[in-house]
């Protein structure tokens, strides 16, 4: 691997790591877990001049309960995020969406804040973060602001963290007792989705009270069905009903054609795996 | 020092653990990226991005002066000195071929190519300075679609006047070894029609390929990491203009091949040339990136063929119409690759009538060459993909339709109507076990179940009885395809003081185990213990001799060799063993590493003899004092492996998902010299061949940029994507070679592909799928279902992705993600592997 010449610092503490990204340095990128950046930077597609590496602060990282929501330091793991209890027990959504990225090796360096940054519109994470409404919260040279996650992405690698931001952590508000469930379509294992679905449902007597679904690499960013969402409710949280409420999943995407498959097969796939990703939710 | 220890009663046919996988599993051990010399300068390529283009001007004033640069090459720089790469296999008189420069000269002919190579005191000054070249070019037509180039157009090469280099025939008929095909086209009962493409591949070696030459001294020394240490030398020698004595070359440890290292490249002549203008010794290691972009690529033909049978379902005639894309140049043995395939299309079948004819076309993409099994994989797919089309036009299940039509075991030996003699096989007994292993039979009646229950997850079944030729090659055979170079293989054998062997051989294992199976044969052949034998590869002046490692010939050809060699150390060591013994040459038997006068308990070990003959005190008159011997065994037939392979596939109708549920090979590869190698190959090749039918693909958009230029979108399987194998093999020995072995290195490669495609037609046959063109992707099979004709029926190549033979079905705006923002993702997949 040999990326063009670069500064690199690595501060202890999240105001420190604001200050350096305030320098004059002329291309600044933060490092977080380089599971996405370093590749970049190896192919020379980036060329940044100074690398904050954000792997130091401790502020940064670990699960805490905050009463009604759990928060998410932003260079959590994806491991750490899996393994976790308290996010299989509220954001069930989200551990299910974690374990279906790469594999262990990338799993133990890449974070759930890198993955939300870097904002592939085949990266796993934005979806369940999206369909579990969260929020985001970001560090600048004017403090701090939070963003809802409906805010948050903004186009295809593009968000609301401006260049000189730091992502510092996630709130989910508690989907507690919620079934869940992350449908992820590749053609091999170890595959970015070609489509996926992000569906956590809740079941009250056999029927579906409330239901929240996001895609996953069906336009620039991941989109909620919210019209799926609706059409679920009420509705027995059985076979057919489902799968005609998903049917109208892909209204209104954009999908991308490539080698994988055009736009309108995207968009069959969208409206099968939403059917089986609510179905699986309402299971578990 | 007689051998005391214990060990097998014979070394052969016992699955040891490989000896070379402590270090090759492990890394430690000498890749040639692991050299590094004094002094040494490391080189980086600026390649073109155009397809095709004149260039118009370099610039590399800002490159030369860029830090730790110290020169920059152009391909006006290298001048002569750099030659035309070579062709060995001109496959007509009159073929066409453009001239071949490592580094281009005034026009690029595929994106890719090498215009410029910088050299610099570090790897990094190096990277630095390549994107300082400055280039300018005058774009030219681009010829991507083999099928459109074919019949003209705009043309690769203008000077040409063509885009076909060469069109080769084989006619039973002229040939005298079978009847007039046309003839039996005109009489068929039933003829079955298709059109077949096998898609363009990646070798995708582990080891990205790396080449360090050292021209100080008296000798250069090259080290690459090659599959053809021996070929290449004399490649460079003559390509370059090098006295053959004054270059050494070596392949040390290599990380994998599959043909795709059996080449001379570009980037071995460049830095043979460079390092011997500059003279310090220079170092160059590609990218992955690098490597999926310009290593050789593999397959890529359009296969039309017709089969005419009788109404029972005997197959009357062949007739085989192909178009072979050669890339842009043509390489080693590039127009050779489908005629290699050319005698195997009648497979395991007893056909009266056959004709094979093959245009070689030229299209501005990186050029093709041989991919494990070489022509033969396209064959046995369309065959085997035929059969099952010709059971379903019968109404016959495909093992019957295959029964009736193959050469039953007592018809051995067998001449073929490509000219062939196959010398043993039992393809009954393959079939019978491989049935039983699979469950044919259950699996026959859940397929029915879930077709009549309109299960949305429907079952397949497929079947491939597969036959290939390996062990390349009889020279006269090779002589008269008027391929450049013979087809024999050497081996020595040194007898050291203290008992050891030394076994010095021409072929030259990347991975597949030779030092353990020489090892093994020359143990028992010579009765010394497995740890004692030491086998030596890969340095032209260690293994001066050698014709190298493809085409499943190191064990039937090499191993030969090496059971020559040891066959004329015994009898260089009787006379010795007699006169120390006093008693008569003839009354000597050796068994168990000792000669033994016959009747008594009088013997001497071949250890001792070594000791002996060193000291060489007591020789008996006019014999030399040594024990060393060496040997070359040119084979006086090709070799013959088959097996039967059965396939179950799941498949998903209403997303297009295949998912293999069991997979039953059941292999003849003759005499088994070590089990557990067999089986890692059986299981490697197999992974290989499935990979063809279901995931690679080299996939160019219209501008022959290539859009699958990372392991993002060019998709190499892992172990969670298959199933467990259920291997197992029947044994009908070569009657051709000593050893009894017949080679296994491509044939689950061969056999698998047809094995996993038939599985997925079969799966949708009754919803009026009738092809699916590989890779059988989600969105192909799905798209097949969709896209059904007006009579229920559809050829996979209906629909809108693949009604053309290109592989067209990417947006070109993929590709610009790629350079572009999405990057990131593309990077990210083979971050680990650069
Ligand atoms: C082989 C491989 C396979 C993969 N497969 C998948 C997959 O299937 N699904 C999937 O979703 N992902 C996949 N990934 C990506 C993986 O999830 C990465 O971890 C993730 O994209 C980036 O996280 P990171 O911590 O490594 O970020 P980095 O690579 O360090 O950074 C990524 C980008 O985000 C910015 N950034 C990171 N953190 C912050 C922050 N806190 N504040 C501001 N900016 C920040 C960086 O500047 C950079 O631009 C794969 C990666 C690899 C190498």
């Amino acid at each position: 691997m040999i990326p063009v010449a670069f500064d690199y610092t690595a501060p202890s503490s999240v105001a420190d790591a604001v200050s350096a990204l305030g320098s004059d340095s002329e291309e600044i990128k933060v490092l977080a877990g380089g599971q996405s950046l370093i590749p970049v930077l190896r192919l020379r597609l980036a060329a940044p001049t100074l690398l904050v590496d954000i792997g130091r602060i401790p502020e940064l990282r670990g699960i805490t309960d905050e009463g009604d929501a759990l928060v998410i330091g932003a260079m959590t793991t994806h491991a750490e995020v899996a393994d976790s209890d308290l996010v299989k027990e509220h954001a069930g959504v989200l551990a299910k969406a974690t374990e279906a990225v790469a594999d262990p090796q990338v799993r133990h360096r890449g974070t759930l804040g890198g993955s939300l940054v870097h904002a592939d519109p085949a990266g796993d994470l934005p979806a369940p973060i999206l369909a579990l409404d969260a929020e985001l919260v970001i560090a600048g040279a004017d403090g701090e602001r939070t963003v809802p996650a409906a805010n948050f992405f903004h186009d295809m690698f593009a968000t609301a963290v401006g260049d000189r931001e730091i992502l510092t952590k996630v709130r989910i508000p508690k989907h507690t007792g919620w079934g869940a469930h992350y449908e992820k379509f590749t053609r091999v294992a170890q595959q970015w989705s070609i489509v996926a679905v992000a569906a956590t449902v809740k079941v009250d007597g056999g029927s579906i009270s409330a239901a929240k679904v996001a895609l996953t690499n069906m336009g620039a960013t991941p989109i909620r069905a919210t019209g799926v969402e609706q059409a679920l409710l009420g509705r027995a949280a059985a076979g057919d009903t489902v799968k005609q409420a998903a049917s109208s999943a892909a209204e209104g995407t954009n999908p991308p054609t490539d080698t994988n498959g055009d736009a309108s097969y995207r968009r069959h796939l969208a409206n099968v795996l939403t059917g089986r990703a609510v179905l699986a939710a309402a299971a578990n | 020092m007689t051998v005391t220890e214990e060990r097998p009663v014979t070394e052969v046919g016992s699955p040891r653990r490989r000896k070379e996988d402590g270090r090759l599993v492990t890394g430690r051990t000498r890749w040639t990226d692991n050299i590094s010399l004094p002094g040494m300068l490391h080189l980086a390529m600026v390649r073109s991005p155009m397809a095709h283009a004149t260039i118009t001007s370099i610039d590399v004033e800002a490159a030369k002066s860029s830090p730790g640069v110290v020169a920059v090459f152009t391909g006006a720089d290298l001048g002569d000195e750099q030659g035309s790469l070579p062709c060995a296999w001109p496959i007509t008189a009159d073929q066409k071929a453009p001239p071949h420069p490592s580094i281009a000269v005034d026009t690029v002919n595929f994106a890719g190519e090498i215009v410029a190579c910088i050299v610099a005191r570090s790897a990094v000054a190096a990277k630095d300075a390549v994107e300082l070249v400055d280039l300018e070019y005058d774009e030219l037509p681009v010829v991507v679609e083999m099928a459109a180039a074919a019949e003209g157009g705009n043309l690769t090469h203008p000077d040409l006047g063509t885009n076909v280099s060469a069109t080769w025939v084989f006619d039973s008929a002229e040939a005298g070894t079978g009847g007039n095909v046309e003839d039996a086209i005109r009489d068929a009962e039933v003829l079955v029609e298709r059109t077949f493409r096998q898609q363009r591949l990646i070798p995708a070696f582990m080891e990205p390929r790396s080449v360090v030459c050292d021209p100080t001294g008296e000798q250069t020394t090259l080290w690459s990491a090659t599959q053809i240490p021996h070929i290449l030398k004399l490649m460079l020698a003559l390509t370059c203009g090098i006295s053959e004595s004054k270059l050494r070359v070596i392949a040390p440890d290599v990380g994998g091949g599959f043909g795709g290292k059996l080449q001379v490249t570009p980037e071995e002549v460049i830095t043979l040339v460079v390092s011997r203008r500059l003279g310090k010794p220079c170092k160059y290691t590609e990218t992955r990136s690098e490597s999926l972009l310009a290593g050789h690529h593999g397959r890529d033909q359009i296969q039309t063929l017709t089969l005419s049978a009788t109404r029972d379902g005997i197959v009357t005639g062949l007739k085989v119409d192909l178009l072979a894309d050669m890339g842009a140049y043509l390489g080693l043995v590039t127009p050779g690759v489908p005629i290699l395939g050319a005698f195997m299309y009648n497979a395991i079948y007893k056909f009266p009538a056959y004709r094979f004819e093959c245009r070689n076309i030229f299209t501005n993409k990186n050029w093709t060459d041989a991919y494990r099994g070489a022509g033969r994989p396209e064959a046995t797919f369309a065959i085997e993909r035929l059969m099952d089309e010709l059971a379903v036009e019968i109404g016959v299940d495909p093992l019957e339709i295959r029964e009736r039509n193959w050469i039953k075991h007592e018809e051995f030996p067998f001449s073929t109507v490509a000219g062939l003699e196959y010398d043993t096989g039992n393809y009954e007994a393959a079939t019978a076990r491989a049935k039983e292993l699979f469950g044919y039979d259950a699996l026959r009646a859940e397929q029915r179940e879930r077709r009549e229950s309109g299960d949305p997850v429907q079952l397949g079944i497929g079947v491939s009885t597969f036959t290939e030729m390996c062990g390349l090659a009889p020279s006269r055979v090779l002589g008269a395809l008027s391929y450049g170079a013979g087809g024999w293989e050497h081996a020595s054998i040194r007898m050291l003081p203290s008992g050891k062997v030394e076994v010095i051989t021409g072929s030259s294992g990347h991975g597949q185990g030779h030092e353990t199976a020489w090892s093994q044969i020359v143990a028992d052949r010579l009765g010394v213990a497995f740890d004692d034998v030491e086998v030596l590869h890969g340095d032209t002046q260690i293994s001066a001799r050698g014709l190298d490692t493809y085409g499943s010939r190191s064990l039937t050809v090499g191993g030969m060799a090496v059971v020559a060699a040891a066959d004329k150390v015994i009898e260089k060591a009787r006379p010795i063993a007699a006169h120390l013994l006093e008693a008569n040459a003839d009354d000597l038997e050796f068994t168990g590493g000792k000669f033994n006068v016959r009747g008594t308990d009088s013997s001497i070990g071949i250890g001792d003899l070594a000791l002996a003959v060193f000291a060489a005190h007591n020789m008996p008159d006019g014999v030399e004092p040594s024990l060393d011997a060496e040997a070359t065994f040119d084979p006086e037939n090709f070799s013959f492996p088959h097996g039967t392979h059965l396939c179950a596939v799941e498949v998903d109708t209403e997303t297009g998902e295949t998912k293999i549920r069991s997979y039953v090979c059941v292999d003849d590869i003759g005499k088994v010299v070590n089990p557990l190698i067999v089986e890692g190959q059986v299981h490697g090749g197999l992974v290989q061949g499935i990979a063809q039918a279901l995931w690679e693909e080299a996939v160019y958009d219209d501008s022959g940029t290539l859009v699958t230029g990372s392991f993002v979108d060019y998709l190499v399987p892992s172990a969670a994507d298959l199933p467990h194998f259920t291997t197992d093999r029947t044994e009908s020995p070569s009657s051709t070679n000593a050893l009894g072995v017949k080679g296994v290195g491509e044939a689950g490669t061969i056999a698998s592909t047809p094995a996993v495609v038939n599985a997925v037609v079969d799966a949708l046959r009754h919803l009026g799928v009738r092809d699916i063109e590989m890779p059988c992707s989600p969105h192909r099979v799905w798209s097949a279902l969709q896209h059904l004709d007006g009579d229920g029926s559809s050829s996979g190549a209906d629909t809108p992705t693949e009604k053309t033979y290109v592989a067209d079905d990417a947006d070109p705006s993929h590709n610009a993600q790629l350079s572009g923002e999405d990057a990131g993702r593309a990077a990210a997949d083979h971050g680990g592997l650069g």
